[in-house]
């Protein structure tokens, strides 16, 4: 049993229960390699279950993608992780969603705490209206730092490869830099905050190819420090960058026909590719669908 | 027969007249002539639009600026309606007092209900129904607020105050600064209030960091309209302030504006009343008209960031 | 291994004390939004109960008679008696709708348009020309309006009401309503001066409410052939119907409210005639005229007059916006 504040006050230690049993190879490495801990995870929007029974271990300085066609719910599922979702209000969710063993769904649990541990990139990008500088600056002075803020927005700026393209200019607007670079931007402001853990919500896919290139090799850099998920809706952009593959998929249901998203298969990478379990995912990756 | 065209010559519903071939003229006498008066007609409704705000222009200008002068901005008012000359200071100086305090007073209560309707009533049922009051109170006419403060305020206190009249100036100012901003905010992207939120804002934080920011032009030019509006209003001070001769800068003693300065003065049969009349009538639609152009260009700002 | 759980990076403050104040703050801060919000309902409330209250000892003495009797003495005439004062306040309020009659009939016609032609006819450029003459035209205050009614076009118009009165002289009914003027400040007069103070809110608007119409039909009509005008009697205007309606209303509630222009174009006299080139009064005008020397009942019953009127104008105003939203009509920015 855990006895950890999310705010990182008090930290006793590891959790030593486990939850129920997953639906992939038992890892090496105990049970400190997991972040994530998805047990039996359903999403509702009211009374309508957007994606059922979710049941997956996101690793420590693993790069996870969520793969699956349109509307399969792996967006969705991502925003469970920073509890964005809370802010549609009428979503909910059932079932339970570990972070380093605490339950993020917890009566204790501040979304805004969570927000601070982990970061999101999102599919536009989606700078303030304010300096790169500022942008950057964002996160932290949120926090309450004064001093230091310039050593902080470099060292951010430069793990996003961005440094030096605007640091003759970074009291310039924001908006005046370009796709590629905004979006780059918008990750240098998330990792300013040092987060544990980076979601990226189909980033690249308002990018051109060569935006998109760069910013997978920053993936692979972060990976070092940070855990990385995913969601893509470009197959090859998960075989090429993650560590592990889920594959998601939508059932119709016959009385209301709505679209409900369901995991189907969860694996390293690897296997998802070239020996998929499960048919679905083998149409999927073969272009049969989707 | 009608003369309703829907396919060239040699097909259902042709009016009379036309001969065949695919370019041939279709549009037969009544209708060209239809739509010529009709052009006419519109083009003619702008002019007719321009014509009165030539006409009032001018004759502000004409007889007004001829009575500017340094002595007129700051000489005090006449006694006696009969005498001629100069000046009208105090007045400018209640003018710009009692629209200061209610500016003071309206735009940040405004924004903050404007806040509460966007950023967290949007739908609601509550929200809703104080939208359609605030549209609904924007409706009504000054003189009201004007006795309803000179009700709550006025005969409590016995006596007319410049607080008073910035009080009914700033009633009649909230809903206004409330649906302007409202929109304003409305504008305001929902990426960027998700993108705060996911750095671990919380909620005022986002709006007090990231939207109000952003929206910050577009609420400007909207509350400086309202301002511009408040500026020239008559009724509610008529009730408030005991339009006096002299103006003081103590903001619980009675006043004047220009707006009933000129009120008081149009309707005596002096001379020297009218002219002092245009006078502050030219100042006043000078302040006025800066202060409505000034948010024309902040709106202008506003709406080629959002582009961007 | 990374051991950043028990050491938070200079990125965040992670001290229990932020936590405690900061999230009692979210909460603070939505009820004082919700406050400022609140007080529109606020004022409404106070207004209707406060001037109902002041206004109630004038009620109370004339009952139904406050609107249905045109008696308006306020005080005994001339010493012939000990006299009861009478507020019957009939002739304001024809006073007020025949002058906001006037002031729409003249002005909807020309504030359509003007939305005409700022959104189907204009060249680019003259588009913001448009907008600004509406803008300006907007911003000139009320009784700059009424400095210049009073003292340029009453005593120029009088000649005009003369011929027009000499040319009508034989026709039955139009030489009532245009009849006699003894002098310039007359409902006419007042009419055509709040026409042009009404014509920016309803041309705002109609123009909004133009802008909706789908350039998907707009394009369809004209490429069937069709002309302007008949694109726009087909296309645009069976889509904007319900939105102009709202937009008069609008007008009218203004127009209905304006105090200051009126009450020095009017004329001021008691009366209800059917000469439109005749004196009168209007609601807010008598308020705005008798109210620095009046006192007891006469007061009460002036600010009776204001009930009255901020009850019709609530009423118009809500219609409007009632209608308005039903022709889901999305007002981009605020009319005022």
């Amino acid at each position: 049993m855990t006895n950890t504040t999310l705010d990182g006050a008090t930290r006793v230690e590891v959790p030593t229960a486990v939850p129920v049993a997953r639906s992939q190879p038992a890892s090496p490495g105990g049970e400190e390699e997991i972040v994530f801990d998805l047990a039996d995870l359903s999403v509702f929007y009211g009374s309508f279950r957007a994606v059922r029974g979710v049941n997956l271990a996101i690793r420590r300085h693993e790069i996870t993608a969520f793969i699956g066609p349109s509307g399969c719910g792996k967006s969705t599922v991502l925003r469970c992780f920073n509890r964005m979702n809370d802010l549609i209000p009428s979503a909910r969710v059932e079932g339970q969603l570990l972070y380093e063993g605490i339950d993020l769904y917890g009566a204790d649990v501040h979304p805004v705490d969570v927000r601070r541990r982990i970061g999101m990139v999102f599919q536009k990008p989606n700078p303030f209206p304010k300096s790169i500088y500022d942008n950057v600056a964002y996160g932290p002075r949120l926090g309450g730092v004064r001093n230091g803020l310039d050593d902080v927005v470099q060292k951010a700026l430069e793990a996003a490869a961005l440094w030096d393209e605007v640091k003759d200019r970074l009291k310039t607007s924001a908006l005046g830099l370009s796709g590629g670079q905004q979006q780059r931007l918008c990750i240098a402001r998330s990792i300013a905050v040092e987060p544990d853990v980076l979601l990226m919500d189909e980033p690249c896919s308002s990018l051109d190819p060569i935006a998109t290139a760069r910013i997978e090799e920053l993936m692979q850099e972060f990976k070092a420090q940070y855990t990385i998920v995913i969601v893509t809706h470009n197959m090859q952009q998960a075989a090429r960058v993650s560590d592990r593959t889920a594959f998601f998929t939508t059932e119709v249901d016959e009385k209301s026909d709505r679209r409900t998203g369901m995991l189907v298969e969860y694996d390293t990478t690897l296997t998802v590719f070239t020996k998929p379990a499960d048919p679905r995912t083998e149409n999927y990756i073969k272009g049969r669908f989707g | 027969m009608s003369e309703t065209v829907l396919f060239p010559s040699g097909r259902a519903g042709i009016p009379s007249g036309s001969t065949a071939g695919p370019l041939t003229r279709t549009v037969t006498g009544r209708r060209r002539v239809a739509e010529f008066l009709s052009t006419s007609v519109v083009w003619l409704s702008f002019a007719i639009a321009v014509v009165p705000l030539f006409l009032v222009v001018a004759y502000v200008t004409g007889k007004g600026v001829g009575q500017l002068s340094w002595s007129f901005l700051t000489e005090g008012i006449p006694r006696q309606y009969r005498k001629v000359g100069p000046g009208m200071g105090p007045a400018i100086v209640g003018t710009l007092l009692t629209t200061g305090m209610a500016s003071l007073l309206a735009i940040p209560l405004g924004v903050m209900g404007a806040v509460y309707l966007n950023e967290y009533g949007k739908t609601s049922r509550p929200a809703a129904a104080l939208r359609l009051l605030a549209d609904v109170m924007t409706g009504v006419p000054s003189i009201v607020m004007g006795l309803f403060i000179y009700t709550i305020w006025v005969l409590r206190f016995e006596s007319q105050t410049t607080f008073a009249g910035a009080l009914a100036l700033g009633a009649l100012m909230l809903p206004i600064v409330i649906r302007s901003s409202e929109e304003m905010l409305r504008l305001v992207p929902n990426d960027l209030r998700e993108g705060s939120a996911a750095l671990g804002a919380y909620q005022w934080q986002t709006i007090v960091r990231v939207v109000l920011p952003a929206a910050l032009p577009g609420i400007t030019s909207g509350a400086m309209l309202a301002v511009a509006r408040a500026a020239g209003e008559t009724a509610p001070l008529l009730f408030t302030i005991g339009i006096v001769y002299r103006s003081s800068w103590d903001v619980f003693g009675p006043n004047t504006a220009l707006s009933a300065q000129i009120f008081r003065n149009a309707s005596q049969p002096f001379a020297g009343s009218i002219d002092r009349a245009w006078g502050a009538a030219f100042t006043l639609v000078v302040m006025v008209f800066t202060l409505t152009v000034l948010a024309r260009v902040f709106i202008k700002r506003f709406t080629i960031e959002e582009t961007s | 291994m990374n051991d950043r759980r028990s050491a938070p990076g200079p990125g965040l403050a992670r001290s229990p004390s932020e936590r405690r104040y900061r999230a009692p703050a979210d909460a603070a801060f939505r009820t004082v939004a919700l406050g400022a919000a609140g007080l529109v309902f606020v004022m409404l409330a106070l207004i209707v109960v406060t001037t109902v209250n002041q206004a109630w000892p004038a009620f109370r003495q004339s009952g139904i008679k406050f609107i249905t009797s045109g008696h308006w003495i306020p005080n005994d005439p001339d010493g012939v008696g000990p006299r009861q004062p009478e507020f019957g306040a009939q002739a304001f309020l024809y006073g007020t709708v025949v002058v906001s009659t006037v002031a729409l009939v003249l002005s909807v016609p020309v504030s359509v348009g003007i939305a005409l032609f700022a959104t189907e006819y204009a060249p680019r450029r003259l588009r913001s020309a448009v907008t600004t003459v509406i803008d300006l035209l907007a911003a000139i205050p009320s009784v700059v309006y009424g400095l210049w009614g009073i003292v340029v076009v009453a005593p120029a118009i009088t000649g005009t009401y003369a011929s027009v009165g000499r040319l009508v002289g034989g026709v039955p009914i139009l030489n009532v309503v245009f009849g006699e003027s003894v002098r310039g400040r007359s409902f006419m007069t007042a009419g055509i001066i709040l026409a042009i103070m009404v014509m920016p809110i309803i041309t705002s608007l109609t123009r909004e409410v133009f802008a909706t119409v789908p350039q998907s039909e707009k394009d369809g009509a004209l490429a069937l052939g069709a002309t302007r005008w008949e694109m726009i009697t087909g296309a645009v205007f069976p889509h904007s119907f319900g939105g102009i309606v709202g937009a008069v209303m609008l007008g009218l509630g203004r127009a209905m409210g304006e105090t200051i222009a009126v009450a020095l174009t009017i004329g001021s006299a008691n009366q209800i005639v059917g000469n439109l080139f005749a004196s009168g009064d209007a609601l807010p005008a008598r308020i705005v005229n008798e109210f620095g020397e009046s006192s007891g009942v006469h007061r009460s019953a002036l600010i009776g007059l204001g009930v009255v009127l901020f009850g019709i104008t609530i009423v118009v105003n809500g219609l409007a916006r009632v209608i308005v939203s039903r022709a889901r009509v999305r007002l981009r920015g605020v009319i005022i």
